[in-house]
């Protein structure tokens, strides 16, 4: 093994139609490691998150992304899934007539093929699914319907948790999923990122709240504020900002070095 | 308004009609009368322009710039010929009736299978048994003047089908008529059915279109429903017509108290395709579903017009039409839902969804409620767009490569119409012709390659 960071992500600027948004963005998690990456509105969080996925649309002004030893740059989005990339959307897209078994089967089954490994025939795809299913405690009829549509908030939260554990993602990156759920959620969410937890994966948690870091507890805290992470801390300084709000982490940030 | 195009001395039709000999062996004596009629009809707009509101979207020029012959009597279909093309559910259980130009195959036709109450049988032979009294029911449920083409069809018909399903019969299989184009260049045809359910029957009807060659010619078919109450008719067309051909169709259903008619159109092949469908609701509480679907590519344009009358109160009708264009086809929606004022308490539904797979590709649809009644539920939506990038990028960063996204999307929107044919076996056939004809699509081989 070497000592690469699983993720490094290296003076990171991106923007769209010319407005830069990440203005230069410095970040290493190793395998094993979890990390929260918290801030105010409008601080670059979905943007970072998107830009790690490999959303079309942002303008990459310089600096790279580094997974697992390959450039991501040059990736496409699912490309990147195939790495062993996983981004769980703020909000996740409504998709009429596509059924959620068929759709997981086509992902995990690309994965696989894309990793060179073998598919899973219809009947090894269900027990794995169903497996993965009673884990998150998710209804079976789940399954049978369209992706996302007709879901609660707090349903869709839960079909990406369920998505990202069939999916058995290296780098798990969880853009707030924890806003708009309710406690029980919350758990069930928080479960099921600790259950990915090992010493060879590492997760990127993008929130506005501290409550989801009791937990998923972090080993390491960023503070994201106009596009740069001003200050990186232990897991108690996300309980700081809960209690002292961003301002004087930006005031603080202000101060020359 | 219309607009009333002069007719011209030398209009082919009217010349091919003074050409006919009108001696039709043991032909009744309302049969001269009726076809007059229908070219009277005619005469007074000749083919439609786009000055006409009803055909604004919709340029026949290629039809109208064209001399059709009447196809040939007698010509008869080999089974041979009938094996070589890929109609939709070939390996399914259905009774088969079979036409060519518009010409009842007998020795293809397995009538006999069905039910002895049942009556199938050639059109033609139908108008000559007095017995069955067709003359009460054969014309009765057109609009002639909305569409020159059925008044054509009135004028020239020769053949098609006499369906009678008798009171409480439910057909279990379901019904296949085949419609066969020789295709040859020029020539037309005016295939004419008549399907009379009478109360609380029952029946699946698979009608489909298709040819033997690709030549450019005209195909003019009016399929008339007579829906009896209490009847369930599921109802679905597939026309799979030449590239080059034009397809010309008017659909007229009568419906009557609680009876549910569910008719779903697939439209994939021909030039040009027209769809004038009119449905009379004309008892209370019954259930009219018209539901589509067109898949255009190239130069083709896939037009479906449709007038819902709600009669009487207490009917629900839903019409969900969905089409998917590439390159530089046209899809064209007009439907109107009418609410007579006696029709309180309808319940009416239109929606025209379209997806452009190309930057030429163009819709254009009009969703139209009038509405004369003042207690009625009516809600009618239309969409054009592209396939939702947003979704895709959802897809692909779960591990789904862009194209199979992309299929995933299309197909999805397919399945929206697909979804609601009731009959199981049919709808996985029609899936799957669907799915082998998008394939072909110009989008989905350029997809395929990046």
């Amino acid at each position: 093994m070497s000592n690469q960071p699983l993720l490094k992500i290296n003076n990171l600027q991106a923007g769209v139609e010319g407005r830069a948004i990440l203005k230069g963005i410095n970040l290493d998690i190793n395998a094993g490691e979890v990390h929260a990456i918290m801030g105010p509105n409008g601080s670059g969080k979905s943007t970072l998150a998107s830009v790690i996925a490999g959303r079309e649309g942002y303008e990459i002004l310089g600096g790279e992304i580094v997974f697992k030893g390959e450039d991501l740059m040059d990736m496409e989005a699912d490309e990147r899934a195939h790495l062993g990339l996983f981004l769980a959307f703020q909000y996740p897209v409504e998709i009429p007539g596509v059924n959620t078994t068929y759709f997981l089967k086509s992902a995990i089954n690309e994965t696989r093929k894309a990793r060179g490994e073998k598919e899973l025939d219809a009947v090894e795809f269900l027990k794995f699914i169903k497996t993965k299913a009673k884990l998150l405690d998710l209804p079976e009829d789940f399954l049978k319907r369209s992706l996302n549509v007709g879901f609660s908030g707090g349903e869709k939260k839960r079909n990406e948790i369920f998505q990202m554990a069939a999916l058995e993602p290296v780098m798990a990156v969880l853009d707030e999923t924890d806003s708009g759920l309710d406690i029980d959620a919350l758990k069930v969410v928080a479960n099921g990122v600790n259950q990915l937890r090992s010493p060879e994966t590492a997760q990127l948690v993008i929130t506005h709240y501290q409550r989801l870091l009791d937990y998923i507890v972090p080993d390491v805290v960023h503070v994201l504020h106009d596009g740069r992470i001003i200050k990186t801390g232990p897991k108690e300084l996300a309980h700081e900002l809960e209690d002292k709000g961003y301002d004087w982490v930006i005031k603080e940030a202000a101060q020359p070095a | 308004m219309t607009e009333t195009a002069q007719i011209t001395e030398s209009d082919p039709w009217l010349e091919a009609f003074e050409a006919t000999e009108h001696n039709e062996a043991n032909a009744p004596a309302w049969l001269i009368p009726f076809r007059k009629a229908g070219l009277a009809q005619y005469a007074k707009t000749g083919l439609p322009t786009l000055r006409d509101e009803d055909w604004r979207f919709t340029n026949i020029d290629p039809v109208r710039q064209t001399t059709f012959k009447l196809p040939d009597v007698g010509n008869s279909l080999s089974e041979d010929a009938l094996r070589s093309i890929p109609f939709p559910f070939k390996g399914g259980n259905a009774t088969r009736i079979v036409f060519l130009d518009g010409y009842f195959q007998d020795h293809l036709s397995d009538v006999d299978s069905l039910p002895d109450s049942v009556t199938a049988m050639s059109l033609k032979e139908a108008v000559r048994r007095e017995d069955l009294g067709l003359e009460k029911h054969l014309g009765q449920y057109t609009y002639q003047n909305d569409n020159p083409f059925a008044a054509l069809n009135a004028a020239f018909f020769q053949d098609g089908l006499y369906l009678h399903i008798p009171k409480n019969l439910e057909v279990e299989k379901p019904i296949h008529i085949i419609h066969v184009s020789s295709g040859t260049e020029n020539r037309s045809s005016f295939a004419r059915c008549l399907i009379h359910a009478e109360k609380f029957s029952k029946c699946t009807l698979l009608e489909s279109y298709h040819a033997l060659s690709d030549g450019a010619y005209l195909s003019v078919p009016t399929t008339e429903f007579v829906i009896e109450e209490e009847a369930r008719i599921e109802h679905i067309k597939v026309q799979d017509e030449s590239r080059q051909a034009f397809h010309m169709a008017s659909i007229y259903a009568w419906v009557g108290r609680s009876a549910h008619f569910h008719s779903h159109y697939l439209s994939t092949g021909s030039r040009i395709n027209r769809n004038n469908i009119r449905t009379k609701l004309d008892g209370e509480g019954l259930e009219c579903v018209l539901n589509g679907l067109y898949l255009a590519d190239q130069d083709q344009l896939a037009d479906n017009h449709m007038i819902v009358d709600h009669s009487k109160p207490h009917c629900d009708s839903h019409e969900y039409f969905n089409g998917i264009l590439d390159d530089r086809a046209r899809g064209v929606f007009h439907g109107r839902i009418l609410v007579q004022q006696i029709a309180q308490k309808t319940d009416a539904k239109q929606t025209n969804k379209n997806l452009l797979l190309s930057d030429e590709a163009t819709a254009d649809t009009k969703p139209q409620l009038e509405i004369y009644a003042d207690d009625v539920k009516c809600t009618h939506g239309a969409t054009i767009g592209q396939l939702d990038d947003e979704a895709i990028y959802y897809l692909r960063t779960r591990g789904v490569p862009k194209a199979v996204a992309q299929r995933m999307l299309v197909h999805a929107f397919a399945g929206e119409i697909i979804d609601r044919i009731q009959h199981d076996a049919i709808r996985e056939e029609l899936d799957g012709l669907v799915w082998n004809r998008l394939e072909k699509f110009k989008h989905f081989q350029t997809a395929t390659t990046v």
